[in-house]
C-alpha cells in the first residue's frame, strides 16, 4: 500500500532564464510526511510550487496520483496552504467564510454549499482551535491564527495530501502547538503531508522523513538532520522577516 | 412627488435602482482583488464604442458593450500575466479609450450635449426599450455574482488557492471582466462614464467599515447602492440637479456619514467600556 503520490523526475524550473531548480528528483508515498529544508533561496518553495502547477516546470516531469500534471484534475485530494493570507482589497471576511473556501474543490463553483460541507467546515475549525473565532474578521486575528485558518482552509476539503509553504515561518508557540496537533491527527487518519520549512520545532516527532534542497539539487534525502549551533536551541525561532521573495509588482524591476 | 407620475421619470428611477443594486454586487469582487478603478478604465474604453455607434448609426450602447468587452478582456489577460509595465498599458487603453470617443463622437453628426449624456448619463431620457436592457442585464449581473459567491469570493480572496483547488480561475476572471464592461455600459445611461466606478466601489467602501464578513459586506453593500440611487433620483426630481452626479453625491455623503458615525462610536465605546487590553503575542526578542 505504498502508492507514489508525488513523482518529480529530474524536475528543471526558472525564472527568466536564472535556473532555480536544476535537476530534482523526487518521490513521496502515501503516509509519508516528508519535510522540505533548505536555506533562503535555496529553491525549496519553488519545488511545492512547481508540484502544484503554480509554476511551470522546464524540464523533467511532474506525476500527481499516477496521472500527470498536466492532466491532474482531481484537485480535492490536495490541501495547499501557503506561505501567508494576503492582505487583498480590504473587503472583511470572516474565518468562517474563508475556510469555507476549501470545500470548493470537491463541491465544485456551482452547487450550494450543503450540510456535510457545513459540517466538514465546523470539524477544520475545531482541529485548529478556531471554533470560537469563525465569526470574526480574519484581518483581527494574530499571524499565527491567520495560519491557523489557511490550515483549516485545506482541511475543510478533506484531502489526502496536504502541501504546505513554511506553515510554522513567524508562528506563535501556541498556534505551532495546535498546528502540530492538527497535523499529526491528519497523518493519523492516514494522510500525506509535504511541506517546506526553516525549522521544524514542534513539527520534529511527526516528519518521517527530511529532503534537504540545495543551490537547486537534492543534497540530503533521509532522516530529519540534526540541526546546528543556536538553531539547536529549542526556543529557535528561525524567521528572516526582511528576507521574504517579494512577488514581482508594481514597485519592482 | 409628482415627478415620478412621468413615465420618463418612473424609467429614470427603475433603471438607477437596477443600477444601484447591481454595480455594487459587482464591485465587492473588484475592490477585493484591488481593482477599484478597473471601471472607470473599461468606461474610457467603451466611450470609443459610444462614438463608433453614434459615427456608424448603430445603437450607441450595443457598440459600447461590444467595446468595453473587448477593452475588459484586454486588461484582464495584461493583469494576469502580471507583467510590470501592466500599469503603463492599463494607462494607454484608458487614455486611448477616451481620446478615440471624443475623436469619433466628434466625426459624428452627435452634438456635444450627446456626448455629455455618456460621459455625465443622461437618466431622463431612457426610452422603455434602454430601460429593458437594463433590466435584464442587471438582473444576468446579479443573479451571476450571488450565485457564483463563494467560486468568486476564492477567486478574488487568494487566486493560487483557488487555481490548486480546481477551479476554473481563467473562466472565473474573465466572467468577472465580461460582467464589468456590461455594468459599465448600463450603468453608462445613469451615472455616465466619468463616474461608474463610484457606484460599484463607494458603497462596497462604505458597508466594509462596519461589517464583519464578505456576505455582510455584499448585502450591505447592495443596500447602500439601492439607497443613493433612490434618493439621488428623488433629489434630482426635487431639487433640479444632475441625476448621475446626485445619485454618487448621496453615496459618498453615505461613505462620510458612515466613517464619522463608526468614529465616533469607537470613541464613545472606549471610554465607556474600559475592556481589558488585548493579550500581546510572546516577545520573540528580549530587550534588556
Amino acid at each position: 500500500m505504498t502508492s507514489p503520490v508525488i513523482t518529480v523526475e529530474h524536475g528543471v524550473v526558472g525564472y527568466d532564464g536564472r535556473p532555480v531548480l536544476r535537476d530534482i528528483s523526487l518521490t513521496v508515498t502515501a503516509g509519508e510526511v516528508v519535510a522540505i529544508l533548505g536555506a533562503n533561496g535555496s529553491g525549496k518553495s519553488t519545488l511545492i510550487r512547481a508540484v502544484l502547477g503554480l509554476v511551470p516546470i522546464n524540464a523533467g516531469s511532474v506525476t500527481l496520483f499516477d496521472k500527470p500534471l498536466r492532466r491532474f484534475r482531481q484537485w480535492a485530494r490536495i490541501g495547499y496552504v501557503p506561505q501567508r493570507l494576503g492582505a487583498g482589497g480590504g473587503v472583511p471576511a470572516t474565518v468562517r467564510e474563508v475556510v469555507a473556501s476549501g470545500r470548493l474543490a470537491r463541491r465544485g463553483v456551482l452547487r450550494p454549499p450543503g450540510r456535510a460541507d457545513r459540517s466538514a467546515v465546523d470539524a477544520a475549525l475545531g482541529a485548529v482551535g478556531l471554533a470560537d473565532r469563525a465569526g470574526d474578521p480574519v484581518s483581527t486575528l494574530s499571524g499565527g491564527q491567520q495560519q491557523r485558518t489557511l490550515i483549516a482552509r485545506a482541511l475543510a476539503g478533506q484531502p489526502e495530501l496536504l502541501v504546505l509553504d513554511e506553515p510554522t515561518a513567524g508562528v506563535d508557540a501556541a498556534s505551532q502547538e495546535a498546528f502540530a496537533g492538527a497535523l499529526r491527527d491528519f497523518v493519523g487518519d492516514g494522510g500525506t503531508v509535504l511541506l517546506v520549512a526553516h525549522e521544524l520545532g514542534p513539527l520534529r516527532p511527526v516528519i518521517s522523513r527530511a529532503v534537504v534542497v540545495h543551490e537547486g539539487r537534492i543534497a540530503h534525502d533521509g532522516t530529519v538532520p540534526d540541526p546546528a549551533g543556536h538553531h539547536a536551541e529549542p526556543d529557535h525561532d528561525h524567521v528572516h522577516p526582511h528576507c521574504y521573495d517579494e512577488p514581482a509588482g508594481l514597485w519592482s524591476n | 412627488m409628482e415627478l415620478f407620475q412621468y413615465p420618463y421619470m418612473q424609467r429614470a428611477l427603475i433603471g438607477a435602482l437596477v443600477i444601484g443594486l447591481a454595480a455594487p454586487a459587482l464591485g465587492i469582487y473588484l475592490v477585493q482583488r484591488r481593482l477599484a478603478l478597473i471601471g472607470d478604465g473599461v468606461g474610457h474604453v467603451a466611450l470609443t464604442g459610444v462614438g463608433a455607434g453614434l459615427l456608424l448609426n448603430r445603437s450607441p450602447v450595443l457598440v459600447a458593450v461590444i467595446a468595453a468587452t473587448i477593452g475588459a478582456i484586454a486588461i484582464e489577460i495584461v493583469r494576469a500575466r502580471g507583467r510590470t509595465s501592466g500599469d503603463l498599458a492599463l494607462a494607454l487603453l484608458f487614455y486611448g479609450g477616451i481620446a478615440g470617443g471624443v475623436l469619433l463622437v466628434g466625426l459624428s453628426d452627435a452634438t456635444s450635449a450627446n456626448l455629455n449624456a455618456y460621459l455625465f448619463g443622461s437618466l431622463t431620457t431612457i426610452s422603455p426599450a434602454d430601460l429593458t436592457t437594463i433590466a435584464v442585464l442587471g438582473a444576468a449581473i446579479l443573479v451571476t455574482m450571488i450565485a457564483l459567491r463563494p467560486a468568486l469570493f476564492a477567486v478574488s480572496h487568494d487566486e493560487e488557492y483557488a487555481r490548486v483547488s480546481g477551479l476554473p480561475v481563467r473562466t472565473l476572471n474573465l466572467l468577472i471582466a465580461v460582467a464589468t464592461a456590461v455594468t459599465v455600459t448600463i450603468a453608462m445611461r445613469a451615472v455616465g462614464v466619468l463616474l461608474i466606478s463610484a457606484l460599484m466601489v463607494v458603497p462596497v467602501a462604505t458597508a466594509q467599515q462596519v461589517t464583519r464578513g464578505f456576505r455582510s459586506t455584499m448585502a450591505a453593500a447592495m443596500a447602500l447602492g439601492l439607497f443613493a440611487a433612490g434618493s439621488g433620483v428623488w433629489v434630482a426630481a426635487t431639487a433640479d440637479t444632475a441625476p448621475g452626479a446626485s445619485v454618487v453625491l448621496v453615496a459618498i455623503a453615505s461613505f462620510l456619514v458612515v466613517a464619522v458615525a463608526g468614529a465616533v462610536w469607537r470613541v464613545v465605546r472606549r471610554r465607556t467600556t474600559p475592556t481589558a487590553a488585548p493579550t500581546p503575542e510572546p516577545h520573540e526578542v528580549v530587550l534588556s
